[in-house]
C-alpha cells in the first residue's frame, strides 16, 4: 500500500467511526470492560506471583544430621546438596550459632544460668542446614531427595504454607484465563458486529470503490483500521481508570495493614504498568483486527 | 477488443436463459448501442464482462484477457480498464461531485497530485465544472448523470459501458449525453450503450445489436436506418 493510500484508508477509518457513533461507543465500551477485567486480573496475579515469590524466598528446609558426623562431613554433604539444580542457596547453621540464639532467648535475664554449660554445647547435635529453591512446587521433590541421603537424620519443611501459596497462584491463573478468554470472544463478537453495521451503512460506496477497479485489501483496511482504532480506544480508557485503582488500593492496604505492611506488600505501580500497559495495548489492538477481519472477509467479497 | 463465444447465463432460480449462446466481438474504438426489449439481457451481459458473475457456459475476452479463466485477485485490474454508468446513477448522497469523481481515483490509489488535474478533465469533458461542490441532491437528473459518467471515465478506461444513460431525461438531455459519449468514443475509448430510446438509435446512426430473449436477433452496422418500428 503506498503511503498516500495508507493514510486515505486510516482517514476513513476515522471517519467511519465519526460516522457510527452510538455503535462506536457501544463497542468501545465493551472492549474497555474486557481490557479492564484482564487488567484487574493481571494485576492481582502478578502481585499473588510477586507474594508467592517474596515468600518463597523465605521458605527453607531445614536439615539435621546424623549426631555422629562431625561439621567436615557435614559440610562436605552440603557442598552435594548446593550443587543441586532446584537448589538456589543453602545456609550452614553450626551448633554454636543455635546455642547463642537459643541462649539469648532463653537465659537472657539469668546469663549465669547458661555459663554452666560452657564448653558442652547441650545442642551439639544441633548443626543443620537451611536449603532454600527455586520453584515450590519442587519442595516436595527436594525434601525426598534430601531424606534419602546417608547422613541425615531429619528434615524439616512448612508443606502446608508452600502448597496453599502455589495452589493460590493455580487457582487465579485458571479463573483469570477463563474470564479472560470469555470476554475476549464477547468483544471479537461485539466488535465484528459494530464493523458489519459499518459495513452495511457504506454499501453502496464499497460497491462503487469496487466497480472502479479497488483492490479488496483497499476497501477492506478502512474497516480493519476503524477496528483497531477502537480497539486501542478501547485499551487506553481502562489503564487509566487501572491506574488510579492501583494507585488507591496500594494506599489502601498501606494504611490498613500498616502493621504488617511488610509481609503484605504489593508490586510497585510502575512495575505492574510497564507489563499491563503492553498487554493492554496489544490485546484491544488484536480485540479490533480480528473483529475486523472477520466482519470483512464475511461481507466484503470482489 | 471484447469478444464472447457462445456465452450463455442462466441465474440459478430462473428456467429460461438471461443470455442464450451468444457470439459477438466489438473492435477497439467501436461505438456500439445494445437494444432490446426489458429483459433480454443486456444488463447480464455488461454484469458478465466486468465479472461481476460468471456465464454458465461459454469464453469472454476483454482486451485479451480471458474473463471466464480470471483470478478473483485479477478482477480490479479487469475492471480499472472497464468504466461502468449505471442504470441509477449511483452517486454518493453524502459526497459532493468533486469528492465523487475524486472517490474513483482514490480507490484505485492513484498519485495524490494526478486526482486534482484528472477530476477537472472530466469536469470539463462532461460539462458540469460548474458544479463541482454541488450535492447529488441539487442536481438535475441530467446534471447526476454527466457525474456518473465523469466518475466512471476519471480512471481513464479503453471501455465504457453505459445502461440506459439516457433513461430518465428528456430529449435535449439526451441529445447532450449522447454528444458526450461521442466525443469520449472520438478520443479513442470504446463505447457500448444500453438504451430502449429508438430516437437516438436512428439520429447517432451506429453499430446496433439487437438482444431477443437472451439472443443475438440482428447485429447491424450502421443500423440508424435499419432500426425502426
Ligand atoms: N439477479 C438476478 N437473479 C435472477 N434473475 C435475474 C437477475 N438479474 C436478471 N435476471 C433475469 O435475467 C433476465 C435478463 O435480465 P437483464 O437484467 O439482463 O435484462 P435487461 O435486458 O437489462 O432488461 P432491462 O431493459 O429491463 O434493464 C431477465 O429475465 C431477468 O428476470
Ligand atoms: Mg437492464
Amino acid at each position: 500500500m503506498k503511503g498516500n493510500s495508507f493514510f486515505y484508508c486510516l482517514g476513513q477509518g476515522f471517519k467511519g467511526i465519526k460516522r457510527n457513533k452510538v455503535f462506536f461507543l457501544a463497542s468501545v465500551a465493551t472492549i474497555a470492560a474486557c481490557v479492564f477485567m484482564v487488567g484487574i486480573l493481571l494485576a492481582v496475579m502478578m502481585n499473588i506471583n510477586f507474594v508467592l515469590k517474596e515468600a518463597q524466598d523465605s521458605v527453607s528446609i531445614t536439615v539435621f544430621f546424623d549426631e555422629d558426623l562431625n561439621e567436615a562431613e557435614i559440610k562436605e554433604i552440603g557442598k552435594r546438596i548446593e550443587a543441586w539444580e532446584e537448589v538456589s542457596k543453602i545456609e550452614f547453621i553450626s551448633a554454636e550459632d543455635v546455642w547463642a540464639t537459643f541462649k539469648e532467648s532463653y537465659f537472657k535475664d539469668n546469663p549465669e544460668l547458661a555459663e554452666g554449660f560452657a564448653g558442652d554445647n547441650p545442642l551439639a547435635s544441633s548443626a543443620s542446614y537451611a536449603v532454600y529453591f527455586n520453584d515450590i512446587d519442587q519442595q516436595k521433590t527436594i525434601v525426598d531427595r534430601l531424606s534419602s541421603l546417608t547422613g541425615v537424620r531429619k528434615v524439616n519443611s512448612s508443606e502446608v504454607t508452600a502448597n496453599a501459596l502455589s495452589d493460590v497462584g493455580k487457582i487465579v491463573s485458571i479463573i483469570s484465563l477463563v474470564i479472560g478468554v470469555v470476554l475476549f470472544c464477547v468483544s471479537v463478537f461485539l466488535i465484528s458486529n459494530t464493523i458489519t453495521t459499518g459495513i452495511t451503512v457504506r454499501s453502496e460506496e464499497i460497491k462503487i470503490m469496487k466497480y472502479v477497479g479497488a483492490t479488496d485489501f483497499f476497501v477492506k483496511s478502512p474497516f480493519v483500521f476503524e477496528g483497531i482504532i477502537i480497539g486501542l480506544i478501547g485499551a487506553i480508557i481502562p489503564l487509566v481508570i487501572l491506574f488510579f485503582v492501583y494507585r488507591s488500593a496500594i494506599s489502601y492496604i498501606v494504611n490498613q495493614f500498616n502493621t504488617i505492611s511488610d509481609a503484605f506488600s504489593m508490586m510497585p505501580i510502575a512495575q505492574v504498568f510497564t507489563i499491563l500497559v503492553p498487554v493492554a495495548l496489544i490485546l484491544g489492538a488484536g480485540i479490533g483486527l480480528i473483529g475486523s477481519i472477520i466482519a470483512t472477509n464475511k461481507y466484503i467479497k470482489v | 477488443m471484447i469478444r464472447l463465444e457462445n456465452v450463455s447465463m442462466t441465474y440459478d432460480d430462473q428456467h429460461t436463459y438471461a443470455l442464450n449462446h451468444v457470439s459477438l466481438t466489438i473492435e477497439d474504438g467501436e461505438f456500439v448501442f445494445i437494444v432490446g426489449d426489458s429483459g433480454a439481457g443486456k444488463t447480464t451481459l455488461f454484469k458478465l464482462l466486468i465479472k461481476e458473475m460468471q456465464p454458465t457456459s461459454g469464453e469472454i475476452f476483454v482486451n485479451g484477457k480471458a474473463v471466464t479463466r480470471l483470478r478473483r485477485r485479477k478482477i480490479p485490474m479487469l475492471r480499472r480498464e472497464i468504466g461502468v454508468v449505471f442504470q441509477n446513477f449511483r452517486l454518493l448522497k453524502d459526497r459532493n461531485v468533486y469528492e465523487n469523481i475524486a472517490f474513483a481515483q482514490r480507490a484505485i490509489s492513484a498519485p495524490t497530485k494526478d486526482i486534482n488535474k484528472n477530476v477537472a478533465e472530466v469536469l470539463t469533458l462532461t460539462g458540469i465544472s460548474e458544479k463541482y461542490r454541488s450535492f447529488p441532491d441539487q442536481l438535475s437528473g441530467g446534471e447526476q448523470q454527466r457525474v456518473a459518467l465523469a466518475r466512471a471515465l476519471v480512471n481513464k478506461p479503453s471501455i465504457l459501458l453505459a445502461d440506459e444513460p439516457t433513461g430518465n431525461l428528456d430529449p435535449g438531455n439526451s441529445r447532450a449525453i449522447m454528444e458526450i459519449l461521442e466525443e469520449i468514443n472520438r478520443r479513442g475509448t470504446t463505447v457500448i450503450v444500453v438504451t430502449h430510446n429508438h430516437e437516438i438509435v436512428r439520429m447517432m446512426n451506429k453499430r446496433v445489436i439487437n438482444l431477443k430473449n437472451g439472443m443475438v436477433a440482428n447485429d447491424i452496422q450502421e443500423g440508424g436506418l435499419a432500426y425502426e418500428r
